[in-house]
């Protein structure tokens, strides 16, 4: 692109340099004529500052000089002369020289230039000598060393007709909290009465206390274009590195503050102060100044004790390194308390002794908190993991020919340790999936009206207790038809089958499925999207796809934070236990021998007027002994529909401490693992998921 | 859907290369050779925001930005104009007839699209 912007610009110069000669020669004939000046100036000018652009720098040097006179010609500060003529057109040469020796001709002689300025420059009036200033965008200053936070406060107040100039002070402020923790306060009080009130301006003005590792030019930058259209007062009122180690946690009392900001006078404060009431309360009582004033004078103090005090934590106790294996270890040991908790606790209630039962309640409480502790220890930031896939994208879009940017966002989201690292693998499937099937090539792209450059977005943001990660990719989409023939080809669904996209898309997910037309080395061996969801199956994790043709697809996975202990619903048929996930769990309803009568041997609950289709555990497991008349259904979420588990009994919510079942049980299908109760008994740990996905498989078998 | 950004200047090489590097980061870019092609195409068609030279033929940068400010289609855009070290009376000039921020030339692709992206929000 570039090599093509400079041969533009090596032909523009040239015609310039033509238009110039006449000009300069029409010029000796007519010397007053403003508009030939401004042709000059206007051809120097455009020589200049595109050669600057495309590397021409000195023929940028060269031309400033010559450009600066005539722009004092320009002003009428200094006449049209024959010297000034001559020397013009011989910089004229000189530029049309220094431009065919870029092109490989003879280099240009620089002594004669300089003579051509010198004598220029001769020609000038002392005064005039322009003083060369840099007003260059300020390239940020890098933090100084680590950890060095300064708190500043900003009173922002744009003029109302701030918006006139296009600027939005939103757009402002949100730039301010892209550089660090930000309180913004918006003080409403300079809006007229809506009478008065001209909709195109802007009385809105903010005090922002933020606390950043940049410096004042950095803050300052932000407001680099509306200096003059506002009133901005930025100070630093607190910098961390200023700090002894000791370091005072305190800061300023609120009226100090307002005082500071010229919000209040000494006098006031000083009235205010022996009332002797809440400071703050008085003020916006007494009308002195309006809530929001108070409230960004207290935010200040906020965020300034806060920041010093962790400094003063940073300082005493910055982090211990601890050999993995001692956490598992720990977890593991946690593991235990948890289940021996629990039985502490049956057993308390069974002998129903009152201080026994109050000890029990206590160490329910301290166990609990230990096990959030020790399972937050674990908890590692999943930007590690992102950062190697930006090697991968790089590497393989250029294997491919395709252009591609990785984005990422919430690289701080934290997971466990283990969840993290079985994550790795089908995040790199779905990865090179969006980079061979997803982004087109750029000339495609191109021809759909897109970037020729394709974006995937890696993302990670906290829900609850799970982790949604998401694979967004700007290229072609899913092609519905084509996924929807090959698993009529490969006999996954008959060829009348009615599907809502989802299902089709869904079906991606089916072992042994491939949409792409020719294996390439990157993806489309047939191991594919099977894989990752079983990976993340393991993980407890669900995904969901979502894709429009043209624009592209969203891959999400949903994570649970950690693998160790969950939340989760104890269930009992006959005297066998089991749990489900309670995050999956939707509600539970009642089953009586009529109900299932009526459904004529079909395994559908009616629930206030939907059909929901059930799965008997007691027929899947092959338990027997007496069915109870009324059986509970857990109703919980699966693949984005509701199915129902029939149990005998559901016992309650049950902390569950997993423990996987050993290898020789790892072909058994639909149980997790396993658990102990409080009273020693096993309870197994269902999987939803594969439960239905044997029950749909059988089903198939016998009915397909 | 992509943005819309004019690029006025008479140079084809500046226009050429804001415009490769505008497209290059997702935006729509129309392209004016001067400020009245510019203030004539700004009259029919809605804009996110203007790239404009200071110095062209016909009508010139300070021109065009007052013209379009007076305007109603495109009157709230944010506009950037492109100067050169040695103009700072007339980027006061510029900055009081309605322009939003400036650049300075020489710059480089990546400075371009902070810019962008800074009034863009």
């Amino acid at each position: 692109m570039m090599e093509q912007a400079i041969a533009t610009y090596r032909e523009e110069a040239t015609e310039l340099l033509a238009e110039l000669e006449t000009s300069l020669l029409e010029l000796e004939e007519n010397p007053q004529d403003d508009d030939l000046i401004n042709r000059v100036f206007r051809a120097m000018h455009t020589i200049k500052g595109s050669g600057a652009m495309f590397g021409f720098d000195d023929i940028a040097r060269f031309t400033h000089e010559v450009e600066t006179v005539f722009d004092q010609v320009r002003n009428g500060k200094l006449f049209v002369t024959r010297p000034l003529l001559d020397l013009t057109l011989q910089a004229r040469d000189q530029i049309s020289t220094m431009l065919q020796a870029s092109a490989g001709g003879p280099p240009a002689d620089e002594t004669k230039g300089q003579q051509i300025i010198a004598g220029l420059q001769a020609l000038l009036p002392q005064s005039a000598a322009p003083v060369v200033k840099e007003t260059k965008l300020a390239e940020q200053p890098a933090a100084q060393g680590e950890v060095c936070q300064r708190t500043f406060r900003i009173r922002f107040k744009p003029a109302p007709d701030i918006m006139l100039g296009g600027t939005n002070p939103l757009n402002l402020l949100n730039e301010l909290r892209s550089l660090g923790q930000c309180e913004i306060v918006t003080h409403l009080d300079a809006i007229p009465p809506i009478r008065e009130l001209v909709p195109e301006q802007c009385h809105f003005y903010w005090d922002i206390i933020i606390t950043t590792p940049h410096g004042m030019d950095a803050l300052k930058d932000v407001f680099i274009f509306v200096e003059d259209d506002c009133d901005l007062k930025i100070d630093l009122i607190n910098d961390t590195a200023a700090i002894t180690a000791e370091g005072d946690a305190n800061y300023k009392n609120l009226g100090e503050i307002l005082v500071e900001r010229g919000d209040l006078s000494p006098v006031e404060m000083q009235k205010i102060l022996s009332m002797q009431k809440r400071f703050g309360e008085l003020l916006v009582e007494q009308g002195i100044l309006p809530q929001s004033k108070v409230e960004a004078a207290l935010l200040e103090q906020q965020q300034v004790r806060q920041a010093r005090q962790e400094k003063t934590v940073q300082e005493t106790a910055l982090s211990i390194r601890v050999p993995a294996e001692r956490l598992d270890y720990l977890v593991n040991l946690v593991g235990e308390l948890v289940t021996v908790q629990a039985h502490l606790t049956q057993t308390a209630d069974e002998k129903n002794d009152g201080d026994i039962i109050a000890i029990a309640e206590e160490v329910e409480r301290l166990i609990s908190e230990l096990r959030d502790t020790t399972l937050t220890m674990r908890m590692l930031p999943i930007g590690s993991t992102f950062s190697k896939f930006k090697r991968l994208v790089r590497d393989l879009s250029t294997e491919l020919g395709k252009e591609i940017d990785l984005e990422t966002a919430g690289a701080e989201t934290e997971l466990d340790k283990t969840v993290i690292e079985k994550l790795n693998d089908p995040l790199v499937h779905l990865i090179r999936n969006s980079i061979d099937h997803g982004i087109e090539m750029p000339e495609v792209r191109r021809a759909a009206g897109k970037a020729p450059k394709g974006i995937i977005h890696l993302g990670a943001v906290h829900s609850g207790d799970s982790v949604l990660v998401t694979i967004r990719d700007n290229g072609a989409g899913l092609n519905k038809e084509a996924i929807r023939a090959k698993a009529v080809e490969r006999g996954l669904i008959t060829a009348g089958a009615e599907l809502s996209d989802k299902e089709i898309y869904n079906l991606i997910f089916a072992p042994g499925f491939s949409t792409a037309k020719a294996v390439t080395s990157v993806s489309g061996r047939g191991v594919g999207m099977d894989v990752v969801k079983k990976a993340i199956e393991a993980l407890r994790g669900s995904i969901d796809i979502n894709s429009t043709p043209g624009t592209g697809s969203v891959i999400t996975l949903k994570i649970p934070l950690t693998l160790a202990i969950i939340e989760t619903l104890l269930v009992r048929i006959d005297d066998n236990f089991f749990v489900l996930p309670l995050a999956m769990v939707e509600e539970c309803i009642e089953l009586t021998r009529a109900d299932v009568e009526a459904a004529h041997g079909r395994n559908l609950a009616h629930v206030r007027g939907t059909l929901i289709p059930y799965v008997s555990l007691r027929e899947q497991f092959g338990i027997t002994g007496a069915q109870p008349d009324i059986e509970q259904v857990v109703i919980a979420g699966v693949n984005g529909s509701r199915i129902g588990f029939v149990v005998d009994d559901v016992v309650g919510e049950h902390q569950t401490v997993i423990k996987s079942l050993g290898k020789l049980y790892r072909d058994v299908q639909g149980i997790s693992g396993a658990t102990i109760l409080g009273d020693g008994t096993v309870a197994l740990i269902l999987d939803p998921h594969l439960l239905v996905r044997d029950v749909e498989r059988s089903e198939l078998q016998q009915f397909g | 859907m992509a943005k819309v950004i004019m690029t006025a200047d008479d140079s084809a090489s500046v226009r050429q290369m804001v415009s490769f590097t505008l497209k290059q980061n997702g935006y729509d870019v129309v392209e004016a050779v001067d400020g009245k092609d510019a203030l004539t195409k700004l009259g029919s068609q809605k804009v996110d925001m203007l790239i404009t030279d200071l110095n062209m033929p016909n009508l010139d940068g300070i021109g065009l930005i007052k013209g379009v400010r007076a305007g109603s289609l495109n009157k709230f855009i944010p506009i950037i104009m492109l100067t050169t070290e040695s103009q700072d009376s007339r980027k006061a000039e510029g900055k009081s007839a309605g322009a939003t921020g400036w650049i300075v030339k020489p710059f480089k692709p990546e400075q371009l699209i902070a810019v962008v992206k800074k009034v863009l929000g």
